[in-house]
């Protein structure tokens, strides 16, 4: 494929009803009202010469360099801020206007450097292209006068340079980090020939509050803006249209290469869950693929304190399979099992349960969402029907109300939250529902009307206190309630009951009652009120009963089955939500049927020629008790460093060395490889060829941009190691893969390649209903039926705070790195994070003599680490936080054991703790021992 | 520090603790029917030795459970 580029229609598109018909240089053409002339004309075919303009932002007006002539109007208006109507005629190329269009690229051109050749962004300029455009022979004014060319560049960002010198302030940069971002770090400081783009006060980009998102980057039309990977290594000569392997969101990107060298990842316009917008990960963190830390040869040893020996997949392969063997033949065929990945492909975690079901012949298969959105798919299953969200992410623009509970997006689906804050921006209302203020609840332009800043671990008291209010204050939508849903009485009863009122539940939750009772009218209130939630609801003891009470309360208000509403869990892995559809969870076959259905058992049985267990297997904290009871032997780990980012690491630690085989397949030798005597080398998401699918159930093409460094597919090594042990697994190619899971998924029934390289993505359901997929889920009946309204009493958690653990730690993620940091750690972005922080409210560090940059020691009744303290008061007293991205802090260490009732998810959100200064000594030796610094404390 | 308390116990104590608005004797059904569908068969089999050795500090309504789960002869070896 050559170089993709996308379409520029100068503005944006104006969808509604009315349309109007407009004739460009005597060209009809048809629009929607209010569509600007210069994109009328685009879709004529007709490019009118711009600067200011491109379809992404707003026009602006102010390059003058797309001025026309309209019939029976005066002067020459610019064709981006003036629309079209009805009999509108056009003229693009007078000797009027040309005239115009080159005094202005004359004047732009006087103060430009003439170094075209040399140029970064030669070939790929758009002022380069205008000056062609319109003619330019000439520049009267000459270079000798005042100009900007010596303007200092700033080259503090990791990854793109700023040259001011280049810069013709035609303002897209700071229109773009406003409309498309959101962050509006950029302004325009000074007046007329002073005016400049500003990062900030006179900061330099990195010190600014620029969050590198690249939108800037992506709007500008010269070299002002450019990636320094294209400043070092050319620009690229062709695309490849691929999905981010980051977060939940699953963006679109064009991988841009010379020849089979990446040289930079450019969001996709025609991407369904971003529409060409990108957040510092997947638009500038990809080197991680190319670190030399990355292993590519198998690796075996016998003991995990033998040097690790490299092999060929042939030995690897048969030394997996031979042991695997071996410890089923000793201790059964349940003693080995395997954990999917939420970072591989749908294809590649369908193989690695299909080889645990068949090969392996039991159901000890699980998935990292077990660690994080497992409550998400039991609450929805029980109330709903299915287990997924209910909205696609174009829906928060329908929203009247957003319900923002335990999420982080601007932190953790920085591009989704870049959608949800121009929707508050539009003047949708916010509610904030976090023990932490996050960026959200006041930023440029946004204020949530409430903050209900609850203690943590009280999540299920707050909302059957707005399921209370809604109740008791006759706010609950009848209709909706009577013709959709059942179990309604008795849940109302319950959550009538005065124990659940806001003034009850507030010592509890520390929400102010009528705080919550104003943000609860809000949500019952608004025409349209939606719900996202992220892991500060799910991992909790009652993570699933919380989501269960999210859906009661959206059934209760009729907030479910259209545009604007919805229970919308943000999905913290690329492929989170597939791993789970593909059947990883060690209860369910793939669309979430249970293994005990017989006729579901059959179906399989038949394709795989295989008679497969009635019974659930081990979830993986089962797995970790049953290896220390010596009855679970054998693990294959694919793509998860378990020893990070599990609760309680010495549990963990102690359960994988009591194995007799670990196997790891990583990209690097990760934590969990310190017990492996088998390790894969695994292949990044560049090598990869298969689908993702996103929080929004978007089932995305990953599209290899080059071979697997490692000479196999890891779909190809699962299917070699089934074989190896007996059961013949071969594909020639993934699409067969997803053929073979349409085949026997009936929400993936329309589901191919074909398909996909069609559309572009689809949204599962897709079969015989919705060949084109379901945006919206539960439209005119609930996949179960009627909705299910479930009682969600509230069980305060175990995990209590004492006189020696006063303190309750809550952990999450930074926009800048990535859950255990394998990736974003080998980047650029350590810029921003070069270590994990201990946030701490300063009424807590004065009382124990603590400063801003302190080491502090961090201790559980499970075990303690060091880590530096950040005095902030976005946490409130008693309350503290850390993030997990980094193993020389091994945040999880302190993490317990305990975990949601139904699903096992853990209770990362709630330690209680003591914090106090650590001993100078402490970190020195913590940092050159590695994890074994994490003593247990009690 | 006090002996740990057994996984399965914590965490079938932990069911019952979330169905306890479960009217009587539909508890102890629920709380076997959750355990039936989400545990693994050793680890059905382990409560049920628990239950058997009357370890210190199981839900009785777990007990009643277990009764449940060993009459439907739904804890086979791991």
């Amino acid at each position: 494929m050559t170089l993709l580029k996308e379409p520029d229609f100068g503005t944006p598109e104006r969808p509604g009803g009315a349309t109007v018909t407009v004739e460009v240089d005597g060209l009809p053409v048809t629009v929607p009202e209010g569509t600007s002339v210069m994109r009328a004309a685009a879709q004529a075919g007709i490019d009118i010469p711009k600067l200011c303009a491109t379809d992404s932002l707003e026009p602006f007006g102010s390059c003058r360099l797309c001025v026309v002539e309209i019939d029976g109007r005066r002067g020459t208006p610019a064709s981006c801020t003036t629309p079209v109507a009805d009999g509108m005629c056009v003229r693009t190329q007078t000797p009027k206007v040309e005239k115009l269009r080159q005094g202005v690229m004359e004047l732009y051109i006087s103060d430009h450097p003439l170094d075209c050749l040399t140029c970064s962004a030669n070939g790929d300029c758009e002022l380069q292209d205008m000056a062609g455009v319109v003619g330019l022979r000439q520049v009267r004014y000459g270079y000798e006068g005042e100009n900007h060319l010596d303007a200092a560049p700033d080259l503090s960002n990791p990854y793109f340079d700023f040259n001011p010198a280049k810069c013709i302030v035609c303002s897209r940069c700071v229109r773009a980090c406003g409309e498309v971002q959101g962050t509006f770090a950029l302004t325009i400081e000074g007046r007329g020939f002073d005016s400049k783009v500003s990062p900030g006060a006179g900061e330099s980009f990195l010190d600014s509050e620029c969050v590198s998102c690249g939108a800037c980057v992506q709007a500008c039309p010269t070299a002002t803006l450019q990636e320094r990977s294209v400043v070092e290594l050319g620009m690229p000569s062709r695309s490849v249209v691929t999905t981010c392997a980051y977060c939940g969101v699953g963006c679109s990107f064009k991988a841009e290469l010379r020849g089979d060298e990446l040289v930079r990842m450019v969001p996709y316009k025609d991407g369904g869950a971003n529409e060409g917008h990108s957040c510092v990960k997947g638009r500038f963190a990809f080197g991680y693929a190319t670190h030399p830390d990355r292993k590519l040869k198998p690796m075996v040893r016998e003991k995990t304190t033998d040097p690790w020996r490299e092999v060929e997949w042939d030995e690897a392969i048969r030394t997996v399979a031979e042991k695997m063997r071996a410890i089923q033949d000793a201790y059964g065929p349940s003693s080995i099992g395997a954990i999917s990945s939420s970072r591989c492909t749908n294809e590649e975690v369908y193989v690695v349960q299909k080889m645990v079901r068949a090969a392996f012949g039991n159901n000890n298969v699980d998935t990292c969402a077990r660690v994080c959105h497992s409550p998400t798919g039991y609450g929805l299953k029980q109330t709903f029907g299915e287990s997924a969200g209910t909205q696609d992410f174009r829906s928060v623009a329908k929203a009247d109300l957003i319900m923002v509970i335990g999420a982080n997006p601007t932190d953790g689906h920085p591009v989704f939250a870049s959608r949800m804050k121009k929707r508050l921006r539009e003047g949708a209302q916010l509610v904030v529902v976090d023990p932490r203020r996050i960026d959200l609840v006041r930023s440029p332009h946004i204020q949530a009307a409430h903050h209900l800043q609850l203690k943590p671990s009280t999540n299920v008291a707050v909302i059957n206190a707005m399921a209370h209010v809604v109740v008791t204050e006759g706010l609950v939508d009848r209709s909706f309630v009577d013709a959709r849903c059942e179990g309604f009485d008795d849940w109302a009863r319950f959550v009538a009951l005065p124990e659940n009122s806001p003034e009850a539940t507030e010592p509890v939750t520390g929400v102010p009652a009528e705080e919550l009772r104003a943000a609860a009218r809000l949500y019952a209130q608004a025409p349209n009120a939606a719900i996202y939630y992220g892991l500060g609801v799910t991992e909790h003891s009652q993570g699933s009963t919380m989501v269960m009470g999210m859906a009661n309360l959206a059934m209760a208000c009729g907030n479910i089955g259209r545009d604007g509403v919805g229970v919308n869990p943000l999905r913290g892995q690329n492929n989170v939500q597939g791993s789970c559809d593909m059947g990883s969870f060690p209860h369910e076959f793939t669309g979430y049927r249970h293994v005990s259905d017989d006729a579901v058992r059959t179906v399989f049985e038949e394709l795989w020629g295989r008679s497969l267990l009635p019974e659930p297997g081990l979830r993986i904290p089962n797995m970790f008790d049953a290896a220390i009871d010596g009855s679970f032997r054998g693990l294959f780990v694919h793509g998860e460093d378990i020893a990070q980012s599990d609760p309680n690491l010495q549990h963990v630690s102690a359960a994988l060395a009591a194995m007799d085989l670990v196997v790891v397949q990583d990209l690097f030798l990760n934590e969990t490889a310190r017990f492996a005597h088998v390790f894969l080398p695994g292949a990044s998401f560049l090598e990869k060829d298969g689908t993702f699918t996103n929080a929004e159930r978007r089932i995305n093409r990953v599209r290899a941009v080059m071979k697997p460094k490692t000479g196999k597919h890891e779909w190809q090594i699962v299917s070699e190691i089934a074989t190896a042990m007996g059961y013949p697994m071969a594909y020639d190619h993934p699409s067969q893969i997803m053929d073979e899971i349409a085949q026997v998924t009936p929400t993936f029934k329309g589901v191919s390649f074909e398909l996909l390289d069609k559309l572009g993505s689809v949204q599962w359901p897709c079969n015989d209903e919705a060949p084109q997929g379901t945006p919206t889920m539960h439209v005119d009946a609930f996949v179960r039926g009627k909705g299910k309204f479930v009682v969600t009493a509230y069980v305060p958690t175990d995990e209590r705070t004492t006189s020696r653990y006063p303190l309750v730690l809550t952990t999450g993620r930074i926009l800048s790195q990535y859950n255990v940091g394998a990736q974003t750690r080998r980047t650029g972005n350590v810029a921003w994070h070069p270590e994990d922080l201990l946030e701490l409210h300063p009424l807590d560090a004065e009382n124990r003599g603590i400063t801003d940059g302190d080491l502090v020691t961090l201790a559980s009744r499970v075990g303690s680490t060091t880590l530096r303290a950040r005095i902030s008061d976005r946490m409130p007293p008693g309350v503290v936080y850390t993030t997990f991205h980094h193993p020389v802090t091994g945040a999880n260490v302190v993490t317990t054991e305990n975990s949601d009732w139904a699903t096992n998810c853990p209770e990362y959100k709630v330690t209680a703790v003591q914090v106090g200064l650590a001993h100078p000594l402490e970190r020195h030796a913590g940092e050159s021992l590695g994890t074994e610094r994490l003593a247990a404390v009690d | 520090m006090a002996a740990a308390v057994p996984s399965e116990q914590r965490m079938a104590n932990q069911i019952a603790a979330n169905l306890r608005h479960v009217p009587g004797d539909e508890a102890a059904e629920a709380i076997a029917g959750h355990i039936r569908r989400f545990w693994d068969p050793r680890m059905r089999a382990r409560l049920l030795e628990l239950v058997e050795t009357g370890s210190d500090g199981l839900d009785p309504v777990v007990v009643a459970a277990a009764g449940l789960l060993a009459r439907s002869q739904e804890a086979p070896t791991g």
